[in-house]
């Protein structure tokens, strides 16, 4: 047997679901941080083979969960714009802002809206547009905010003047701590998002376990990866050691990946950030730094966030936070399904509703 | 939207590799990769670009991961 096939041998995987159930003698709740984790806990099954005393709760892992209806409703103005076409990822697409709007109604309404693949495509938009604006709309955690940022400098190198970024991108390590600093969300412990990771390595984790006292493992995406990393937690709060344990080495750099860091450090800078459902978070978001400025849709175009309420009756606030879980969420399979969703976490296939939704009721 | 997927390398010009997962091609660039990578290596690919190599035999560990079920769609 090759070690491939040991990684998805089955019987390793009930070998350690067993060694997971006997130890897991202590009620745990752990939150995944990470959207891919969300699914892949799901779809493998997984959720439903956990022993009783582990509850797992999904958390704010999804960036176009988090996007604020101020942020929804910032890009809506932009794209309502004649002279400007927004470039953005498909998954924005849906995701409702004020009063239900979405960029899709928009689009309907004649906004000129493209779905790309890559923020260079946005780049490759705007030269083929010269006579309209290109602005792509940044959304992201550390995995995606180095990708923007090098696109921003290769439109600096390309003296492109018709290329714009509205950046509303966030960053994880800032969101963790407020969770730990609000007594409702009680998250014993992280499972840590693998892709983030390997941008910024383990050090930004450190916090947890030293000042929180919350043990946390950086993971792959396979069930074994999972059910290994969940182990090592309990074995960590059995002997009331605390740490961040990266088991995703063969991705994640202890230090992470300097190139792409660098590149984020030169265009942006961190600010203070509002995320739904957590509210402003410090120092938790990435604006377009002083010497890219001339790239910066909100400075550009001469706009800015203004206050909008959550959408009423969505709860993904607090589903984020991993105080409810989606299903007793009133809207729930009701008012809310993928088909009509009303809140992000519905909209977004990473999203925890959508995660519900999809695997809770068929099953 | 995270998701990131492994590809290997078929060539290299400049700043951009030809990368294929499953008779899926794509472009990617490879300005903020910190270990040059070489055709035949695997990367782990996010929004057209390569975010890091990866070890041949640990890229096929989660390349069956997906294609055994998440969307490549969302690539």
């Amino acid at each position: 047997m090759n070690s491939f096939d040991a990684f998805k041998d089955p019987a390793l995987c009930r070998s350690l679901l067993g060694r997971l159930t006997e130890e897991a003698t202590t009620p745990m709740r752990f939150m995944e941080v990470c959207g891919t984790h969300t699914v892949a806990i799901f779809q493998s099954g997984l959720r439903s083979l956990l022993p009783g005393t582990i509850t797992h709760l999904t958390g704010p892992g999804c960036p176009v969960c988090v996007t604020h209806e101020s942020e929804v409703a910032a890009f809506l103005e932009l794209a309502a714009r004649d002279d400007v076409i927004v470039a953005t990822f498909g998954d924005l697409m849906r995701v409702p802002g004020p009063k239900g709007a979405n960029l899709k109604t928009a689009s309907a309404e004649g906004a000129r809206v493209e779905v790309v693949y890559s923020p260079f495509d946005a780049l490759a938009l705007a030269k083929a547009n010269p006579d309209r604006t290109v602005v792509f709309l940044g959304i992201g955690f550390e995995t995606t905010a180095p990708t923007v940022a090098a696109t921003i400098r290769l439109a600096r190198e390309q003296s492109l003047d018709n290329f714009l970024v509205m950046s509303f991108h966030k960053l994880v390590p800032p969101a963790l701590r407020a969770l730990l600093a609000d007594p409702e969300a009680r998250v014993d412990a992280f499972i840590l998002p693998g892709h983030v990771s390997a941008i910024i390595g383990v050090d930004p984790y450190a916090f947890l376990a030293t000042e929180y006292g919350v043990p946390s493992v950086i993971t792959g995406f396979e069930p074994l990866d999972i059910l290994q990393a969940l182990i090592h937690i309990v074995r960590m709060r059995r002997d009331n050691a605390p740490a961040v344990i990266n088991q995703y080495s063969r991705v994640v750099p202890e230090h992470g990946n300097q190139k792409a860091l660098a590149v984020m450090a030169e265009v942006f800078t961190p600010v203070d950030a509002l995320w739904r459902g957590l509210g402003v978070l410090p120092q938790s978001g990435l604006a377009i730094a002083e010497p890219y400025a001339a790239f910066d849709a909100f400075k550009v175009l001469g706009i800015t966030l203004k206050d909008h309420p959550p959408l009423p009756g969505c709860r993904c606030g607090e589903v984020l936070k991993g105080k409810m879980p989606p299903n007793e969420c009133p809207l729930f399979a009701k008012a809310c399904t993928p088909a009509t969703p009303v809140g992000p976490c519905m909209v977004s296939t990473e999203g925890g509703c959508a995660a519900y939704f999809k695997y809770r009721l068929e099953a | 939207m995270c998701l990131a997927v492994p590809m290997e390398i078929i060539s290299i010009a400049d700043n951009v590799a030809d990368v294929e997962i499953g008779g899926v091609k794509r472009q990617v660039r490879l300005d903020i990769i910190d270990e040059a990578p070489a055709i035949g290596d695997y990367v782990i690919v996010h929004a057209g670009f390569a975010l890091r190599r990866l070890d041949r035999e640990d890229a096929l560990e989660t390349i069956k991961l997906f294609q055994e079920g998440l969307n490549l769609e969302l690539l």
